[in-house]
């Protein structure tokens, strides 16, 4: 799945999990065997051509792959300056990236003889795609999400309890998407022999971030083939909005070695990073250890982790892939911020001018993107990642911008 | 030289008695209340003191652990302030052992090598460092151990195989055996279950070896103490900590928690 050269971006993590001084294992002794028991059966699994096949086979029957790419021509011709693409993974089955890497862990499960599946979900969206899988492939499924979220996010509860999967409000810490992973953590602890865990972002302890990372690299893999398909070359840039990352790796890591391609990952800068109300980890956090990866964390002088805020629940979270705080430190990806009010401007100004309807995950993106476009030439192109759809968010969204008399 | 924990088994074993280790959570619910309740404890008969660092996210601890950090954590309770407690305590009582147990990213903020020579210098004995496997050891365990701390191992259900040996490798001090697949404070352990994996346990190393996780009262302890070298407590007692914050009441907060470790005290004495 990812080729080895010693001048490679590509070539991490080494066997220990690292990807410099990021990443490795840092769990309980009783989740230990789990871990390693993973991480044995996906390498194996990703060697083997009759994984690779059914997973293909569903990528493109049941997600929809390959995702469109697209010309915007309108939200071209309004920034002026770089043609902008996107990269249309809103328009897979349930509405968002998320599926690509449920799917390939799913069938991973069931390969191991598992038959019970745990997850944690933030804004719901990968909640909803587990839940989806295991309906699919018959697994019972159990979904920790903060009790915050199920509050804030209830039509994809709803969606989730159709599935058939059953949702845990989770009441300790901060009842958001950090305390979710605890709780799912603490499910697994406790259930070690039947159940798997379905991380749903590029961090955790070894393997998941190389795991999930390669589920989702399929993105970018067809952003190659398309663009080169419409443009005759590959893109002058990337852009992709980051929570914990897994979007964002997705389409950046087949491209990391073409150095001359800019790529940028937006994180949410909330209120403002001069606020204590953002969750930009790698702008405004430092490295530290929780859930199973040192990554770049919002943490206290004292090592306590803080919450994060962002307007968009998917990007709400006080960490990141341990992968692109190693491309933070190394200098390869830019990491940068959008605020919740430059993300709610875009939401509206993508729908009004592309008919498209974009999650707030991607409108942080595109806030960027409308700053950064601007500033090339007209024969430079740019491929942004559409992460998801914005449906989930009409309920949050349509009051503010009706305050700003956007509607 | 024999350790504090050495000398804490071995006089155990000379009265038939097993161990009694109590844990408790560093500044909960104040910094001061808990010193006095590590006194308590002591004159009550706790043979070691495990003393949990507050963090925010404790991934392997159930509902009563978590709302002790919390409770902590909101009183200003630091791991410089634990360390100072862990100091305090140390020259008040210079035989009972203290084991730092906690999560390791507070650790990894507040510097390993300074950690390290503070805990040394506070008279600290040993650590348990939860989210610190043997796949991790250059992180801490290595310099730790160099310096002479006990690094204390967690052997739980899931690691009694094949991964036994990779994890009592560098185990200093004590074994501890997680008694329950789980969390802390969550499941009652099992008897049975336990006996079958100290059996494993005693082919595989000549260290003590405690139980804990799951043993939530005098007459479970009793039963435990029969099999293990020592029991250790700490959600049960934790607990009592937190039913007795809301009554506002040190001096009853002490007595209480007091006379529940005098219990457990009581049963670790083998027939």
């Amino acid at each position: 799945m990812r080729e080895k050269a010693s001048n490679s971006y590509r070539n991490l993590p080494d066997d220990n999990g690292r990807f410099g001084i990021h990443g490795g294992r840092f769990v309980a002794e009783t989740l230990m065997p789990l871990v390693l028991d993973v991480e044995k059966s996906y390498h194996a699994a990703r060697k083997d051509q009759s994984f690779l096949s059914e997973l293909l086979y569903y990528q493109k029957h049941y997600i929809g792959r390959p995702s469109p790419l697209y010309f915007a021509e309108r939200m071209t011709a309004h920034f002026g300056g770089a043609k902008l693409y996107f990269k249309r993974d809103e328009l897979n089955h349930t509405g968002a990236h998320k599926i690509n890497n449920v799917l390939g862990q799913a069938l991973l499960a069931k390969r191991m003889g598992k038959t019970k599946i745990i997850a944690e979900t933030g804004a719901g969206q990968h909640g909803v795609a587990t839940a989806t899988a295991c309906a699919l492939f018959n697994l019972e499924c159990e979904v920790f999400m903060g009790a915050e979220d199920v509050r804030r996010q209830k039509p994809n509860v709803d969606r989730m309890r159709l599935l058939g999967a059953k949702v845990h409000a989770v009441t300790s810490g901060t009842s958001t998407l950090k305390d979710a992973m605890n709780e799912a953590l603490r499910y697994w602890v406790a259930n070690p022999d039947t159940h798997f865990y379905i991380i749903g972002t590029v961090a955790g302890p070894h393997p998941y971030p190389e795991m999930v990372r390669d589920f989702q690299s399929v993105i970018g893999i067809e952003t190659r083939e398309q663009i080169t398909e419409a443009e005759g070359r590959l893109p002058d840039a990337l852009i992709a909005c980051i929570g914990g990352g897994s979007n964002a790796m997705g389409l950046f890591h087949p491209f990391l070695d073409d150095e001359e391609i800019e790529i940028y990952g937006v994180e949410a800068a909330g209120h403002g990073l001069d606020t204590d109300q953002h969750a930009a980890s790698l702008t405004g956090g430092s490295p530290g250890v929780l859930h199973g990866n040192r990554t770049y964390l919002l943490q206290t002088p004292e090592g306590q982790i803080k919450d994060a805020h962002s307007i968009s629940a998917g990007l709400d979270y006080p960490g990141i892939g341990p992968e692109h705080s190693w491309l933070h430190d190394i200098g390869r990806v830019n990491y940068v911020s959008a605020t919740d009010e430059e993300a709610l401007r875009m939401f509206q100004l993508c729908s009004r001018l592309e008919g498209i309807i974009p999650a707030l995950e991607p409108s942080h993106a595109l806030a960027f993107a409308s700053t950064f476009l601007p500033k090339m030439a007209a024969d430079k192109i740019v491929v942004l990642n559409m992460c998801g759809r914005g449906d989930k968010d009409l309920e949050a969204v349509l009051p503010l911008l009706d305050e700003r008399g956007l509607l | 030289m024999t350790t504090r924990i050495a000398q804490c088994f071995e006089a155990a074993a000379s009265k038939n008695r097993a161990v009694l280790g109590v844990f408790v959570t560093a500044g909960d619910p104040d910094a001061q209340t808990s010193a006095a309740l590590l006194d308590s404890l002591v004159e009550n008969g706790a043979d070691f003191i495990e003393l949990g660092m507050p963090f925010s996210d404790p991934m392997a601890d159930g509902p009563a652990i978590q709302a002790a950090s919390i409770r902590a954590i909101k009183a200003g309770m630091t791991l410089q302030k634990t360390l100072d407690m862990a100091a305090g305590f140390r020259q008040r009582h210079p035989d009972t052992p203290l084991i730092l147990m906690g999560y390791f990213n507070p650790i990894y903020i507040y510097g390993q090598d300074a950690f390290i020579r503070a805990a040394k210098e506070a008279g600290v004995d040993g650590l348990i460092i939860v989210d610190l496997p043997p796949e991790e050891d250059v992180e801490l365990c290595d310099a730790a151990r160099e310096a002479g701390l006990s690094f204390i191992r967690l052997v739980t259900p899931t690691t009694l195989g094949d991964r036994l040996p990779v994890v009592i490798e560098k185990a200093g001090g004590f074994v501890y055996y997680v008694a329950i697949a789980g969390i802390t404070g969550t499941k009652s352990a099992a008897t049975d279950s336990i006996r079958s994996a100290f059996t494993r346990l005693r082919e595989e190393t000549d260290l003590p070896a405690v139980a804990g996780f799951g043993i939530r009262s005098a007459e479970q302890a009793n039963e435990v103490a029969t099999i293990a070298d020592g029991v250790v407590v700490g959600s049960a007692l934790v607990q009592k900590i937190e039913d007795a914050v809301g009554s506002g009441d040190d001096k009853k907060l002490i007595a209480d928690v007091g006379r529940f470790c005098a219990s457990l005290s009581a049963a670790m004495q083998r027939k």
